[in-house]
């Protein structure tokens, strides 16, 4: 990672309004954005706008072609073009053959993809932009930071220095004296402009009509009072028919501000009189800049389903910490990542796809149900392709691919971490390693692992038998987990064995890009899972569990491994985490609760994995509710830990400030035990906890349970 | 039976939408009603026949000769010839518009012609004349209705303009009006 990359993500943090305005922010939003849809089925919209979006995705010149002809039948001019510059020489020549002198801009983020005004303002144009946030961020010379919100990280005070240094002098941090200020200066501009430029935000090929939704009314004024209106619209703002604007326009501004609609939309067909009597002249033009590759890319064609909403910039725990300039000058967030490498170059996202921490939040919230935090993957993926592994990590994979040597050296480490080494936690290490325990105690490694502990206990012979795979953490750090699984499924009558051949998940290598790694640890697994006929494969760590019910398969396919297909889809079908296999066990009454159990209240964390791709998030709430345990939920309770696997110790300036949000969420709780089902997390917040001297328990599900069954 | 309850129940969702984005909603009976009420409200804002004191209204299809005349009359500073002047110097705007989306409290018209987009965006004050009966109930309900080759500027309006681009505060009235008061008319066929 680039010195100055990691300085741009330490400025940020160090900022706090920044932080403080994205934090207030994004809590703000998940309320309001909750509210909004209130009522309305979210799946069903946005399956109903992914088909959409989609099928125009699989005919972008067809329906450039129909949305030329349709417009130009009523008089709009338009222009087509893949090329940028092609675009800013035809508005240039345009404004130079109208005799323009200045104009007014609408909010366009395609305009600001392809530098627009520069180039405009260099041919002695004056351009002024009219959205507020925008012009505030034109005024101070900076780019915008969030694609809905462009001035979202400056406090009143410094729009109120913008206002007097460039505008006039005198101007106080009060935000609706600003507001009107805005509005005075900006009235006189608009109605002396000559031309008026905007974007759109969807385009309808059948009828020629453009869409275009603000709050202020400023694309009102953009699009009525100057003689000419010159529209840019992306290819992938192109939709087939004009009654398809109902899913798009009911959900975007839910998703983007929480309102159920902007203050104003207008739908424009075709030219319009002008103030004057005279006929508007009215340019379209359609840009493709690199949408048509995309769409014919099998993997990234998803992206073109965005409304450009920037919800998976409001929800992502990252983006609320370090704001939208770490990620560059145009597209911010998760969506944003993915456009920069498309539209720019994929080495352009070098740095700024490592800030996810894949923990799915917005893929749960995207209207255009694109799956963003995968295609980070595999921009990942390709970029481990193109630039070759680091000799770093290709050390690291050996090892920890060599069980009984990771295993060995992960105690030989802990071992020489023993005058460190209280109550199981090691606080302090190494210099070279001090980030790790920057905020947070890590476990000391257990002196026997798992694999070798499970011999030693004694079992009941039973006919039905299920195969643990134990995963790195339960196997060498947190054994008593596996024991506690153990317990369980031995109550129900199943007996459980653990596949020695069984290595790494493969979840480190995939989440770095590697995915040749990634496959062959999956092939290796599913030799050693399937070797006896058991009728189930547990796991009580979520990653792993998606990693065998779900990654395998995609890794293998991805590096096209297919004979390999089949055994791992037979895998699949027989993996399932531990609390939904034990509650399907007392739903069958082959488990009982003890009577007369002192409980307590308790408050739950989900983990990313297990929440978002297992979906069984209300199965342990309901299993220790069952069990006479009260559940108080805690705020954001289904928020990152900061954990992210090895994303602790690639950006750990990031990952800790997250765990202290979830720490101070868990103590507000109050309850005196916190469950969580990945001891990814429960490694993560109990160090975390314990660093900040905190009484609270913090258990895996399956050890609460274990102790709470006859 | 079931249309008028629904009808109603359609009316006080508009009402609450509208009202939930800071619009003011009136109901009357008729648009004689209508028209006093405006007079009342174009009184009470100050309304005069001189700079920064003028109101501009849009052809509105509910207004005959005669009310054009006692609305002329009854409130000088009222005028039907707008121009991009006079409007960005009044105080009020007045316009009709075609239909209500009560899911969203919006307000949309046709607006081809400049004079309406002119008085509902650039004064301070925009009241808004809609009959009761153009109430849909949301926006897909909208579009399966009208031909959409027949506008060339279909205008939304839903609330004052607003903002939050500042610090996420909302702030209303920024390049377009800063109140919004809806005149709900039952019958505007009927006078008085």
């Amino acid at each position: 990672m680039k010195q100055d990359f990691k300085q741009s993500i330490l400025d940020a943090l160090s900022n706090p309004n920044l932080t403080g305005a994205l934090g207030n922010f994004s809590v703000a939003y998940r309320a309001g954005r909750a509210k909004a849809y209130e009522g309305i089925d979210f799946e069903a919209l946005r399956t109903q706008i992914a088909e959409v979006k989609s099928s125009a995705s699989s005919h972008f010149d067809e329906l450039a072609e129909q949305f030329t002809k349709a417009a130009e039948a009523r008089g709009t001019k338009v222009f087509r073009t893949s090329d940028p510059k092609a675009v800013k020489d035809y508005i240039l020549k345009l404004a130079q053959e109208r005799g323009v002198k200045s104009i007014v801009k609408s909010k366009s983020m395609a305009t600001e993809e392809i530098h627009l005004n520069k180039h405009l303002e260099k041919a002695g144009i004056d351009v002024q932009e009219t959205d507020l946030g925008e012009w505030i961020i034109q005024l101070a010379g900076q780019t915008p930071s969030h694609m809905v919100m462009p001035a979202i990280h400056m406090t009143k005070e410094e729009v109120a220095d913008v206002f007097s240094d460039k505008v006039e002098e005198g101007q106080k941090p009060d935000i609706p004296k600003l507001v009107k200020f805005a509005r005075g200066k900006l009235r006189p501009i608009f109605l002396n402009a000559d031309m008026g430029i905007s974007g759109a935000n969807i385009a309808v090929a059948e009828t020629g009509s453009i869409v275009i939704v603000t709050n202020e009314g400023n694309a009102r004024l953009v699009s009525t009072l100057p003689r000419i209106h010159v529209a840019l619209v992306g290819y992938e703002k192109l939709i087939e028919h004009f009654k398809d604007i109902a899913p798009i326009l009911t959900a975007l501004p839910k998703s983007a501000t929480a309102q159920l609609l902007t203050s104003y939309v207008s739908i424009i067909g075709g030219p319009t009189p002008n103030t004057d009597g005279t006929p508007k002249e009215l340019h379209i033009i359609l840009m493709d800049n690199r949408r048509n590759d995309m769409a014919h890319d099998p993997r990234f064609k998803e992206a073109l389903q965005c409304i450009r909403c920037a919800s998976c910039l409001n929800v992502c725990p990252v983006f609320r910490l370090v704001g939208g300039h770490v990620f560059g000058k145009v597209y911010t967030g998760g969506i944003g990542t993915i456009l920069t490498a498309w539209f720019g170059a994929l080495k352009e996202s070098d740095e700024i796809q490592s800030l996810c921490i894949q923990c799915g939040s917005c893929k749960d919230v995207c209207p255009g149900k694109i799956d963003i935090p995968e295609l980070i993957l595999e921009l990942r993926r390709r970029l481990a392709v193109e630039q070759g592994q680091p000799m770093i990590q290709k050390a690291i994979f050996s090892v920890v691919n060599n069980r009984r040597l990771f295993h060995t050296m992960m105690r030989a480490a802990s071992i020489g971490q023993k005058p460190f080494a209280q109550d199981g936690f090691i606080r302090h290490l190494p210099m070279f390693l001090s980030n790790m325990t920057e905020g947070r105690s890590l476990p000391t490694i257990a002196d026997e692992p798992f694999r070798d502990r499970i011999k030693k206990i004694k079992q009941p012979k039973c006919k039905e038998k299920a195969a643990f795979y134990g995963g790195c953490l339960v196997d060498f750090a947190y054994p008593e987990m596996g024991e506690a699984v153990v317990k369980v499924l031995n109550k129900a009558g199943i007996e459980v064995i653990f596949p020695e051949g069984q290595t790494c998940c493969g979840a480190p290598a995939r989440y770095s890009g590697a995915y040749e790694v990634a496959a062959q640890n999956g092939a290796d697994n599913i030799k050693a899972l399937l070797e006896e006929d058991v009728k189930y494969v547990v796991s009580a760590c979520p990653t792993c569990t998606v990693a065998l019910k779900q990654d395998f398969i995609a890794n293998l396919e991805a590096v096209g491994r297919t004979a390999d297909l089949p055994a791992a889809r037979k895998l699949s079908e027989k993996v399932v985490d531990f609390s939904t296999l034990a509650s399907q066990l007392v739903e069958e009454g082959r488990l009982h609760f003890k009577s007369g159990l002192e409980t307590s209240k308790f408050t739950y964390h989900d983990s990313c994995h297990f929440k978002r791709t297992l979906h069984a998030d209300q199965t342990p709430r309901k299993l220790m509710k069952q069990a006479g345990y009260e559940l108080v939920e805690m705020d954001e309770c289904d928020m990152c830990c900061g954990m992210g696997g090895s994303y602790t110790l690639k950006l750990p300036e990031i990952s800790a400030p997250i765990l202290q949000r979830k720490l101070v969420n868990i103590e507000k709780a109050g309850a005196p035990l916190l469950l969580i089902d990945c001891p990814g997390c429960v490694m993560q917040i109990r160090g975390g906890l314990d660093k900040r001297g905190s009484k609270i328990k913090v258990e895996h599900t399956a050890q609460r349970l274990a102790e709470s069954l006859e | 039976m079931s249309t008028v309850l629904e009808s109603s129940a359609l009316i006080e969702l508009f009402k609450t939408r509208a009202e939930a984005v800071s619009a003011k909603v009136e109901r009357v009976a008729t648009k004689g009603e209508a028209l006093d009420l405006i007079v009342r409200l174009l009184q009470q804002e100050g309304v005069e026949d001189k700079p920064h004191c003028y109101a501009v209204s849009a052809a509105c299809p509910m207004w005959g000769q005669a009310e054009k005349s006692k609305l002329a009359t009854s409130v000088p500073g009222l005028k039907f010839d707008v121009t991009r002047e006079l409007a960005a110097d009044a105080k009020v705007g007045i316009s009709q518009m075609e239909w209500a989306l009560a899911n969203t409290g919006t307000l949309v018209q046709s607006a081809d012609e400049v004079d309406k987009r002119l008085v509902s965006t650039l004064p301070l004050l925009h009241i808004a004349l809609i009959s009761t009966a153009s109430m849909l109930p949301d926006l897909p309900a909208l579009l399966n209705r009208i031909d959409p080759l027949k506008s060339a500027y279909l205008s939304f309006i839903t609330g004052p303009s607003r903002t939050a681009d500042i610090e996420r505060v909302l702030t209303i009235g920024v390049h377009g009006p800063e109140r919004l008061i809806i005149v709900m008319v039952d019958d505007p066929e009927v006078a008085a």
